[in-house]
């Protein structure tokens, strides 16, 4: 019986390996962006740069995904929303560094309060200027969402296609919400124009290589946590809520628990990848809220395969590229590309990639004694 | 008011007994001459009596095998026992103190009933000695399972209750891949992790080979004394071979209780159910 810790979670072979490639990778973008010049053929653009960095948060995002759909069997259509929540709480405390440089020149205010004639910041924006602050907001707003959510869905016994939906409608309706200029949170502009992190220009190389790395420790850290947590008891119980809930429920689990568990740490998650998605893009608007958004994530954690995490990486970033690539030399039928791209994962790769992969690489197990006596059953 | 509801077991039993000590509610007591107490239970579905008035008791150690055609009431009497279906009427106790009827179903598997379902509903993607795990009994909240390994003790307990009911050679195998009866093994010893006080066991033998029941037959057997069985089948050969007592339900209560050898002579019981299957 593995009861793995973190030191084994860290060490087996897995992790090594994906946590050589992820920092391998990193590292050499980091090195051929600010040591080679930029006349060379070799040197990374800090475009690219910071295009991988947003890859790694989707890869994040997706991981986060994995673990409450590939490992606990919840399809989560409105992941999203946790992801832009922890955007929006890295938005304000980018929007707080601007300080007076807006276009206003107001001290405090940010430019669209200005433009909206409002007379001083309201209450939920203070705090926002401490960088301890709004990451702590980052991982507290979409873990505490994702509680309340939860404990209601899960309580009530919301499963199947009822809780993609709702997670669904949860997104859709912060979406329209954060639309709104009265909430504070500017409308449907969103929180852009940031000017530095932490006192780093957002413009440097250097920074962007900074947050590039952030993004990737991050990612490595989440896959080393979630790796922990799925070779435990604790992973094993949420696997087999996935598999046969009430058996668990019959066996004494609180089911509901372990799924609030899981969903609420996924949440927490979804917002780290957010709160380093925006700084890499520069803004953050309630299009991230957007179902479709959570939708295409869907498909991600699909194409790469469920269950594995690492699948799930591989998947986000596969199809992102794809995307990049596909949307600049034909963008209107991208959509139609994912759609089908979804629709032959799921029929011809029920296992995604990782899947794919395996059973290539693996030969057919040889038939053994217990499916000699399997022929004996009655039909 | 009927006379039991105004004397119920869990308050006036107890202390009258001489000699024993208050008992804590919520504490299972097994003081008495019986461990499973159902009295008068009625349970019905849009005006159809699933159950009528059905009283039945079960004795410590006890192997009791529980027939009757289908729609007697069967799995209705389990799922009363284990929570799933509340009584209209009636009570149910396990042992002097616990009303059944009261707590929820996690609270009965954790008080010591352990239910077998017809269809073996292991967890297919673990394997056999990981579902050992899951159903072993012990803490069962998030962090516990996050953060306490299994113990030397307990993998020796699980391999040792892989060991009675022959599955120790599979233990690394995943448990969707084992065989119809083996998940059935499985299964019971998922049950005997739970350290259940009273078995439940509904329909152990279906769509078993001949060498597996006879198999299952002994393992049953050999768990009772330790812990209550009671066994649900149609299988009339099987009952005979490991059946101590007897109850034939019909239509939802109590037709005939006592011997296989008695039971199976009674006319009404002729009439009803062995008469049928000839």
């Amino acid at each position: 019986m593995r009861h793995s810790d973190l030191t084994t979670a860290l060490t087996d072979r897995t992790a090594k390996t994906f946590l050589g490639i992820l920092f391998g990778a990193v590292l050499i973008v980091a090195l051929l962006n600010l040591l080679v010049p930029a006349e060379s053929g070799l040197h990374v653009s800090s475009y690219t740069v910071s295009l991988l960095g947003k890859y790694l948060c989707y890869a994040l995002l997706a991981l986060a995904l994995d673990l409450v759909w590939g490992y606990c069997g919840i399809l989560s259509l409105g992941h999203g929303a946790f992801f832009a929540l922890g955007g929006y709480a890295m938005g304000m405390y980018l929007m707080r560094q601007i300080g007076d440089r807006g276009v206003y020149g107001h001290p405090t205010l940010p430019d669209f309060m200005v433009f909206l004639n409002w007379e001083e910041l309201p209450w939920y924006w203070h705090g926002f200027d401490s960088f301890g602050f709004a990451m702590i907001m980052v991982a507290l707003v979409p873990g505490v969402l994702a509680f309340v959510f939860g404990w209601l869905a899960f309580r009530s016994r919301v499963t199947g296609v009822y809780l993609s939906i709702i997670t669904q409608a949860l997104t859709y309706a912060l979406m329209l919400a954060f639309f709104r200029n009265e909430l504070g949170f500017g409308g449907n502009n969103g929180l852009t124009d940031f000017k530095d992190i932490l006192g780093f220009s957002l413009r440097e190389d250097s920074t962007r290589v900074a947050l590039l790395i952030a993004s990737a420790v991050a990612l490595g850290g989440a896959f080393v946590l979630s790796r922990w947590i799925t070779g435990t008891r604790l992973g094993r119980t949420v696997m087999a809520v996935r598999d046969a809930e009430s058996r668990a429920r019959f066996l004494g689990y609180r089911t509901e628990h372990y799924k609030l568990w899981i969903f609420t740490l996924s949440a927490v998650l979804a917002g780290i990848a957010g709160a380093l998605y925006v700084p890499q893009v520069g803004i953050i608007n309630p299009g991230e809220f957007s179902p479709l958004n959570s939708i295409e994530l869907v498909v991600w954690v699909a194409v790469g395969g469920r269950a594995t995490l690492y699948g799930a990486v591989i998947g986000a970033i596969l199809v992102n590229y794809g995307k990049t690539v596909f949307t600049g030399v034909m963008p209107e039928a991208w959509l139609f590309a994912l759609g089908g791209l979804f629709v032959a994962v799921t029929v011809f790769l029920p296992q995604g990639l990782v899947g794919l992969a395996q059973s290539l690489l693996k030969p057919k197990r040889q038939p053994d004694a217990t499916d000699k006596e399997a022929d004996h059953e009655p039909a | 008011m009927s006379l039991r509801d105004t004397f119920r077991r869990d308050q006036v039993f107890g202390p009258l007994r001489p000699g024993t000590r208050p008992v804590r509610p919520g504490q299972l007591d097994t003081g008495g001459k019986h461990i499973l107490y159902m009295e008068d239970i009625t349970v019905s579905f849009d005006g159809f009596k699933a159950l009528n008035d059905l009283t039945l008791y079960i004795e410590p150690g006890e192997l009791r095998c529980i027939i009757g055609p289908n729609g007697a009431g069967k799995s209705t009497m389990m799922d009363v026992i284990t929570g799933k279906t509340r009584p209209d009427t009636g009570s149910c106790f396990f042992g002097q103190t616990l009303d059944l009827t009261r707590m929820s179903e996690t609270e009965i598997a954790t008080a010591g009933i352990g239910r077998k379902f017809q269809k073996p509903t292991v967890f297919p993607e673990h394997t056999a000695l990981e579902n050992l795990e899951l159903a072993m009994a012990g803490p069962k909240g998030t962090w516990q399972a996050l953060l306490q390994p299994v113990t030397g003790q307990q993998y020796d307990w699980m391999a040792q209750t892989l060991e009675t009911v022959g599955l120790l050679a599979q233990k690394n195998q995943l448990a969707g891949a084992l065989s119809h009866g083996q998940k059935q093994w499985l299964e019971i010893a998922m049950v005997l992790m739970q350290k259940p006080r009273l078995l439940l066991v509904d329909e152990p033998i279906a769509g078993m080979t001949r060498q597996e029941v006879e198999r299952t037959a002994e393992l049953l057997q050999s768990l009772a004394g330790e812990h209550s069985v009671m066994v649900v089948e149609h299988d009339m050969e099987f009952i005979r071979s490991i059946a101590n007592t007897v109850t034939v339900l019909h239509q939802g209560s109590v037709l005939a209780e006592g011997r296989m050898q008695d039971v199976q002579n009674d006319p009404k019981v002729i009439e009803v159910y062995l008469g049928e299957t000839g």
